[in-house]
């Protein structure tokens, strides 16, 4: 039996009541279904009662489709045979809820910690990060290296195993959970005077996109209007968030393959960008700036002249040292053909964000889902087809050169605008509500996803960072690859540990 | 007797002192070439000496899984090219303790000192420095020919087989064999470059153990055998660049003329390699031996071009 699913926009509640609650073999079946539609995976998740829920993005119409099931006592059929893009949610759940998918082809822990209903489906008695069954590949000139999770520069901890034979790796397994602070355990019953920090904090380069994300679903729940310079503000700001980030790692791209110049320009250009949200709200991070309701912080005229002067400089800068570094023949033949992922693979492994864009999916929540002043002003969105380092460099350029054009725009409209507020506080949560935010951070979508209980607090709540989907593209683009190109592959994605984490 | 006895040692110890003390000032002109050329201000020209003093005063941790062995690679890596540094002319005409044949000596010494680090390499049992081993040695099985070949163009046109006749005529042949001579260089400046890890073969400043070749293989070494691995490379790089230099200058016979303009010659090559850092990525590993075959057939073909056609001096 097949049902339709609820038709949400991006940050719209709705009432659970309004919202199918489906047999579980009919729930499997609409999401199979909708999948083959062309509909994507962005988010499963199940809750302490139980309850499960699904949410389709419809790039197609512009809509997500929502869906909520009972899940049977204690196992389940699982989906990833005919649909990988629901491995990792399916690991979650059972790592979370002890939930057992039966058939599950890659049954291992997300994040280590002890499931919440202190059912383990591994039964395991002492839980330790990184313990568990690697995929291994047997045979005498096959050898394991694995790296991590300290790493020989200051990043985040994470553990990589290869196998290989010679310098060609076969296949690469990523362990992660280090960083689990058990984020959307603690938001239960909120929202605390916590919540927003937890929110910005989710992955710490992607504060503006968490908080927005976040503020998108309280604001839908409060049923509250975003006055229109808040509006303006919003999207300054995540568009400076990306454009510090892509930056940073045009620079990082170019310091792993010993290119000096771009690597120590844009070292400083990354600065220069994160300044520009400085001179937004006092933080170079972004922090307290979006807020529910609005933003904390407001532009006079004279400093609305200075963010533009410093943009078009910071912008000049960047162009000359990204143009060296995409017209340098020896860069480029380290960048082509280096961790390609096919267009099919990515699909399937649900990859959002650059990444995918990259690989020819057209997939970008600002176009496709637009909230706020995205609605007023279209972005062009950016694709390459070639799947390659190359292509990710290539799209990372074409989004700084583009959203500078729209901040451009958006300064514009910011100066026209009449003074007045530019927050409005949220009132209290409709109870019994789903609601959704989602928000296109520089390394793809952020799911946030909230249900509230029957007094208005925050019962599950959800969070998918791009990260989520985007490390298995990461072991996929490796697969043939040389051992030694996987730090460039690795920084041309550059996933958040943390964010995956949580 | 007596006296060229003397001078042999005076000279001996001269260029063992110079090797000793102006090494590590080469490689802070390389950095910092690479700094000024990126915008920034980059380290003092005399960090490698504050570097190797800082971690002489410091303890040496070593791994349970090691033994003497580890222990072996880091002394050769400073005797090695101090004793190598013997065999070549630097500013005089002939190296110290040169003598025929002292050619075979002197590649094969580098060949030790590598046999000696993949040896500590191993002796960790961990399985990046086994990668970085096998990196190390397959890409040398291709270098070692190209300097071979090159000594052999260059011995066929001198007529000699010891380094200081041999190198001191090639400086001086510039007039009557320059295609060979350009040839020979071309391909023994890519082996300095592979021997002394530099972009675009090798990365030294890369924290990216994955990517390294010569550096992983000392990844476990700490404190003075690390200042002795460090001071070791400074050590090759100077040696090495000798062949290059001295192919290039001329000789006048004149010391108060020839040893200021090799120590010019040689800061000169600090600034060519800084100066090919900045505007280069380093190649994809599995790109490293073509650009090796290049270097072996540059040497071949002077070779060739020398035993086809010999020039007469």
């Amino acid at each position: 039996m097949k049902r339709q699913p609820a038709h949400l926009a991006n940050g719209e509640a709705r009432s659970l009541s309004a919202i199918p609650n489906l047999e579980f073999s009919a729930f499997q079946k609409t999401i199979l279904h909708e999948l083959a539609n062309g509909a994507r995976l962005a988010c499963l998740c199940a809750d302490r009662t139980g309850a499960g829920y699904a949410v389709l993005a419809e790039e197609a119409k512009q809509r997500f489709g929502v869906l909520r099931t009972q899940f049977p006592e204690k196992e389940f059929t699982s989906l990833t045979p005919q649909c990988p893009q629901a491995h990792l949610f399916e690991r979650e759940i059972a790592e979370q809820w002890g939930l057992l998918p039966v058939d599950h082809p890659w049954l291992k822990p997300v994040r280590f910690h002890p499931a919440w209903t202190g059912r383990d489906v591994w039964e395991r008695e002492a839980i330790q990060p990184g313990v568990m069954d690697f995929y291994r590949v047997e045979g005498e000139t096959i050898h394991e290296v694995a790296v991590g999770p300290v790493h020989a520069g200051v990043i985040e901890p994470g553990h990589f195993r290869f196998q290989c034979h010679g310098e060609t790796v076969f296949h690469l397994e990523i362990a992660l959970g280090f960083q689990h602070r058990g984020i959307e355990r603690a938001l239960e019953g909120g929202p605390h005077k916590l919540t927003l920090k937890m929110m910005e904090t989710a992955a710490g380069d992607t504060t503006i996109g968490h908080a927005w994300a976040h503020a998108l679903v309280m604001e839908a729940l409060a049923g509250s209007e975003v006055p229109a310079r808040a509006h303006h503000h919003r999207a300054i700001a995540l568009e400076l968030e990306r454009l510090a980030n892509h930056t940073g790692d045009l620079g990082a791209l170019a310091g792993d393959v010993g290119f000096l110049p771009t690597a120590a320009f844009c070292g400083r250009l990354r600065g220069d960008w994160l300044n520009l949200t400085a001179l937004l709200c006092g933080s170079r991070l972004g922090r307290d700036l979006v807020r529910p309701g609005g933003v904390g912080f407001d532009l006079d005229a004279t400093q609305i002249e200075e963010l533009r002067l410093r943009l078009e400089a910071a912008f000049t800068d960047t162009a000359n040292a990204v143009e060296l570094l995409l017209a340098t023949p020896s860069v480029l033949a380290r960048f082509e053909g280096t961790g390609k992922i096919e267009r099919f693979a990515a699909e399937d492994a649900g990859l959002v964000g650059p990444a995918a864009r990259a690989c020819g999916l057209p997939r970008d929540a600002r176009t496709h889902f637009p909230v706020g002043f995205y609605q007023d002003l279209k972005l062009p969105m950016v694709l390459d087809h070639d799947g390659d380092v190359a292509a990710r460099a290539r799209i990372r350029w074409a989004e700084i050169q583009a959203s500078v054009q729209f901040i451009r725009q958006a300064l514009e409209g910011l100066a026209e605008l009449p003074t007045g507020p530019t927050l409005v506080p949220c009132g209290p949560l409709a109870p019994n509500h789903l609601a959704l935010g989602v928000v296109e951070g520089w390394r793809g979508e952020l799911v946030h996803m909230a249900i509230t209980d029957s007094e208005g607090r925050l019962g599950r709540y959800k969070v998918v960072d791009p990260s989520f989907h985007n490390w298995t593209g990461l072991a996929l683009a490796m697969r043939g690859q040389e051992i030694s190109d996987f730090p460039l592959c690795n920084k041309s994605f550059n996933l958040s540990y943390c964010g995956f984490d949580l | 007797m007596i006296r060229s006895a003397l001078i042999t040692l005076a000279l001996g110890l001269v260029q063992l002192a110079l090797v000793l003390i102006l090494s590590p000032l080469l490689l802070g002109i390389v950095s910092r070439v690479k700094a000024m050329a990126a915008g920034r201000v980059g380290p003092p020209l005399l960090q490698l000496y504050y570097d190797l003093a800082k971690l002489a005063r410091k303890d040496a941790v070593f791994s349970r899984s090691t033994t003497w062995v580890f222990l072996v690679g880091p002394l050769a890596a400073v005797a090695i090219p101090a004793s190598a540094a013997l065999l070549v002319p630097m500013g005089s005409g002939r190296g110290p303790l040169g003598f025929t044949g002292d050619l075979i000596l002197f590649a094969y010494l580098f060949a030790m000192a590598r046999f000696l680090t993949v040896l500590s390499a191993l002796d960790t049992g961990s399985s990046f420095e086994g990668m970085g081993a096998a990196r190390e040695v397959a890409y040398s099985a291709l270098a070692e020919p190209a300097l071979f070949l090159g000594l052999a163009a260059l011995a066929s046109f001198s007529g000699s087989l010891s380094l200081g006749p041999l190198l001191t005529a090639a400086g001086q042949g510039w007039g009557v064999a320059s295609g060979p001579l350009i040839l020979v260089l071309a391909g023994w400046a890519l082996v300095f470059l592979v021997e002394n890890c530099r972009i675009p073969f090798d990365d030294p400043n890369t924290h990216l153990e994955l990517t390294m070749i010569h550096e992983v293989m000392v990844l476990d070494h700490s404190g003075p055998p690390l200042g002795l691995v460090l001071y070791g490379a400074s050590m090759k790089f100077m040696v090495l660049g000798t062949l290059l230099v001295k192919v290039c200058l001329p000789t006048s016979g004149n010391p108060w003329i020839d040893w200021p303009a090799f120590l010019l010659g040689l800061g000169a090559l600090a600034v060519g390699v800084g100066l090919v850092e900045s505007v280069m990525a380093r190649l994809r590993l599995n790109r490293v031996p073509q650009l090796l075959v290049v270097a072996v057939l540059s040497c071949a073909f002077a070779f060739l071009m020398l035993l086809l056609q010999p020039v007469s001096k």
